[in-house]
């Protein structure tokens, strides 16, 4: 695998949207190409031909009849909200 | 310390039931020891009034002759389970406010068995750590040697079992988070079967390992335990439909003629002489006690920590985007733009091993690294599980260390994030692989507790706790308790 730069740290970071100080961005870069080294012993390991596992007892989504079961929950949920207005979440302008 | 406190669940239920001591008495002898064990720092949140209350309703309830077994009992949920009306943290800045609109379908069904809770424990943020160090309400402390970690991330769950402040604890388990703290505190933690037991409220690290378990003082405690939460639960789409088994009723089938599997990779040269002391003993119990002993191997194992740390932090990076400052969780003031509201939100909300994960994972799922990363790491999982159902087909349970050494001084590994991710060597493969696995004593190194790992075919919960009752029917080691409580 290539080595990281800070310039993959900054994509990263875009990517997940998350603010990082300049400490924490330094840091980050140190942090992930250990656990990069650490991953990358993967890459020495034979896997053509083997099917990925992504739930771990091969169960497929279950389906359920569309009904609505949920109730009205309107107040409780926006009791959480950390911006609101008449039963609205708000969120800086959009659309200018 | 009350008497109350150092009695098992069970002789709790038995004292309830012979009305040796009211369930007034017996949570408030534990709110007693929470408060006088508050620099322990287990609980985030302490619900006193909410205890008494349900202590008070199940001796009313006891004295009509209608109350349940476990009526009155004391309990503690980690707080990554939501709760109702209670603070949910999951020991996270991003939700120190945050009051879950309903319950977790474990902590619901908790209630409906008639446990009390006693408060909300402290854990790792989002689960995320070996060592309780990661929480934004400060670290837990082993109650055997303040100076050193609980483990984690269900730190707050281990330490107050093990100081005797509640007989029973939920706990989560996404790579070891069950098992490792359970044996840095002599205590039993068991992490069931991906599926057994309903994830719906508890907050989601990795959606693919996660599973929810508990820990206590006794292998038949965690089987009374086990009973209540396990089972199908329709609003949690991976919840297993599998009959759930009479746990206790199990517990006294012979280990006669029982097959044990001993995977070479577990027992290898890394592992360090007293390591290999104390799961000799453990090894002549079983033998002892009937069960047969064979070699194993488990040729990909040691590729089980690569392909965690790249599966783990992936989903977890998908799972956290939900935290965007908008819809809960904390939020900066004065955002510039939608993009500054999210970025820095997360930011401030945010400690650094989440971050670190995060990280991480966005770059295994970026463009141009699936395959190398996200797809290889599952193919490896699936070579993993394939090694653990060829060895089931040669014994009935295997046996292996928890973890590599005992409890590590607070502070030790925090600065090295490869040193502190190789803590759960042990424990990874079984999230992996779906499979069930628990943690019991097996005595002290030096002072501090150390444990032995039994990990058995998916759904088989019961032959674990089987076994490790039968030791404990012959040996102290789960009775040992800390100093100064």
């Amino acid at each position: 695998m290539p080595s990281l730069s800070s310039d993959d740290v900054t994509r990263v970071a875009r990517l997940a949207r998350l603010g990082l100080s300049e400490a924490e961005a330094e840091r980050a870069l140190t942090d992930l190409s250990a656990i990069l080294t650490l991953v990358d012993a993967m890459a020495g390991v034979e896997t053509s031909g083997v099917e990925p596992l992504s739930n771990p007892l091969d169960a497929t989504q279950v389906l359920r009849p569309d009904e609505v079961t949920e109730v009205d929950a309107r107040t409780t949920l926006m009791a959480n909200a950390p911006a609101q207005a008449d039963g609205l979440f708000l969120v800086p302008r959009v659309v200018e | 310390m009350s008497d109350l406190n150092a009695l098992s669940l069970v002789a709790q239920m038995d004292g309830l039931a012979t009305g040796a001591f009211s369930a007034t008495e017996l949570v408030q002898a534990h709110l007693d020891a929470v408060d006088r064990h508050d620099a322990l720092n287990a609980f985030i949140t302490v619900t006193a009034d909410l205890a008494l209350d349900t202590a008070a309703q199940a001796d009313a309830a006891r004295v009509r002759g209608e109350a349940s077994p476990l009526a009155g009992i004391p309990i503690a949920h980690k707080d990554l389970f939501c709760t109702e009306g209670v603070l949910t943290t999951c020991g996270s800045r991003m939700l120190e406010n945050f009051v879950a609109p309903y319950d977790a379908e474990v902590v619901r069904r908790c209630q409906a068995a008639g446990f009390s809770m006693l408060g909300k424990l402290n854990l790792d943020e989002f689960a995320m750590g070996s060592s309780n160090e990661n929480s934004a309400f400060g670290p837990v402390r082993n109650p055997w040697d303040r100076s050193r970690v609980p483990g984690g991330s269900s730190g707050g769950s281990a330490a107050a079992v093990a100081a005797r402040l509640t007989p029973l604890a939920t706990a989560t388990d996404t790579g070891g988070s069950i098992r490792q703290p359970a044996a840095f505190t002599g205590t039993c933690g068991l992490k069931p079967t991906y599926g057994r037991v309903s994830r719906w409220g508890m907050v989601a690290y990795a959606s693919s390992l996660d599973q929810g378990g508990l820990i206590a003082r006794s292998a038949e405690d965690l089987a009374i335990g086990l009973a209540v939460i396990a089972g199908h639960d329709a609003k949690d789409s991976t919840s297993s439909r599998e009959v759930v088994p009479n746990y206790r009723a199990a517990l006294n089938s012979p280990c006669q003629g029982l097959r044990i599997g001993l995977p070479s990779a577990f027992f290898d040269a890394r592992m360090s002489d007293a390591m290999r002391q104390a799961l000799e003993t453990v090894k002549q119990t079983l033998t002892a006690l009937g069960a047969e002993l064979i070699e194993v191997e488990l040729p990909h194992l040691t590729h089980a920590i690569p392909a965690y740390y790249v599966i783990a932090p992936a989903e977890a990076s998908s799972n956290l985007s939900r935290f965007d400052g908008v819809r809960f969780g904390h939020r900066v003031a004065d955002p510039q733009d939608l993009t500054d509201l999210y970025t820095r939100s997360r930011g401030e909300g945010f400690g650094s091993e989440v971050k670190r994960r995060i990280l991480i994972g966005t770059y295994a799922l970026s463009e141009g690294y699936y395959d190398a990363y996200y797809k290889k790491a599952q193919q490896i999982r699936r070579l993993i599980k394939q090694d653990f159902l060829q060895a089931f087909t040669q014994c009935d349970l295997l046996l292996g260390p928890t973890t590599p050494g005992t409890a590590f001084a607070i502070g030790a590994k925090q600065d090295d994030p490869v040193a502190m991710y190789l803590e759960d060597i042990y424990t990874v493969a079984t999230n992996l692989a779906g499979l069930p696995g628990g943690s019991f004593p097996a005595g002290l190194l030096d002072g501090l507790p150390v444990g032995y790992q039994l990990m058995a075919p998916h759904f088989a919960e019961a032959r674990i706790l089987q076994v490790a009752h039968h030791v404990q029917q012959v040996t102290a080691w789960h009775q040992l308790q800390p100093e100064g409580l």
